[in-house]
């Protein structure tokens, strides 16, 4: 076993016991704290895959704006940090539901993913991918890129005008 | 076994997995945005790992980055749009609340 596969299996259970600490924990902060090391583990594996670009936009987006939002949101709208979960019996057979359906869905998704005839071509040898990025966003895809800016755009503002308070 | 292909799909899967859990399962809203948020990031997995072992090269990175552009327009709107019915029911409870106003 070398190195890169020590790391490899480090981030994926990073990402793997924090993310079911997200879904599983009962306090809601501890979900928003641990969701942190969900992107960072996420974030580690982008880099293993030669994606240094996309690892940092990842961290500097997911983690330095929209988890900071959702600790805003869950501060803010929060007032007990209680079981948000149903009671009794009806809550017992929606959680044993939703287990089978996401085993399910793990299961299918794996056996797809293994037993798929993916073309795997041979990958270009990439270091330092953001030149080959900025190329391509400023001439290919200068189309998707403006849209993404006005759509950001528009969103903020109808965030801002929605989130108001009203006079 | 050397890390490929397969490892990261897999990794992929069970996250993607556990963030529809996080969906279902979930009364708060906040906690349907952050299985939201898992289910994209493995999605991200995979457009990054095709990238690397599909020959998808750097198009894959691009896909990716437009789904985190993706993300952060739709975590403000949503957050924004629970901020407003806190202020309208003072609870978040995604079961009970079915207009915006009263």
């Amino acid at each position: 076993m070398d190195l890169f596969e020590i790391i490899f299996y480090f981030f994926a259970a990073i990402v793997l016991v924090s993310a079911l600490v997200v879904v599983l924990s009962k306090n809601i902060m501890y979900s928003a704290f641990s969701l942190l090391f969900t992107f960072f583990g996420v974030a580690g594996l982008f880099v293993l895959l030669n994606a240094d670009f996309v690892g940092i936009t990842q961290i500097m987006v997911y983690v330095g704006g929209i988890l900071v939002l959702i600790i805003f949101g869950v501060m803010i709208t929060t007032k007990v940090t209680g079981v948000d979960i149903k009671e009794g019996i009806s809550g017992k057979l929606q959680y044993a539901g939703a287990g089978i359906i996401t085993l399910l869905t793990a299961i299918f998704l794996s056996l797809m993913f293994i037993n798929g005839k993916w073309i795997t071509g041979s990958s270009t040898d990439v270091h330092a991918t953001i030149h080959q990025i900025g190329t391509l966003l400023m001439t290919k895809y200068i189309l998707a890129f403006e849209a993404a800016a006005i759509l950001l755009l528009i969103a903020f503002i109808g965030a801002a005008l929605i989130g108001r308070r009203k006079a | 076994m050397a890390i490929g292909l397969n490892h990261y799909l897999i990794v992929s899967a069970i996250l993607f997995a556990l963030g529809i859990f996080g969906i279902i399962t979930r009364k708060n809203a906040i906690m349907v945005l952050m299985g939201l948020e898992l289910v994209l990031n493995s999605a991200n997995i995979n457009f990054i790992a095709f990238s690397k072992f599909g020959g998808l090269n750097i198009e894959g990175h691009l896909a990716a980055i437009f789904v985190i552009i993706l993300a952060a327009a739709e975590a403000a709107v949503a957050l924004a749009i629970i901020l407003n019915i806190y202020q309208n029911w003072r609870n978040i409870n995604v079961d009970e609340i079915a207009k915006m106003k009263e």
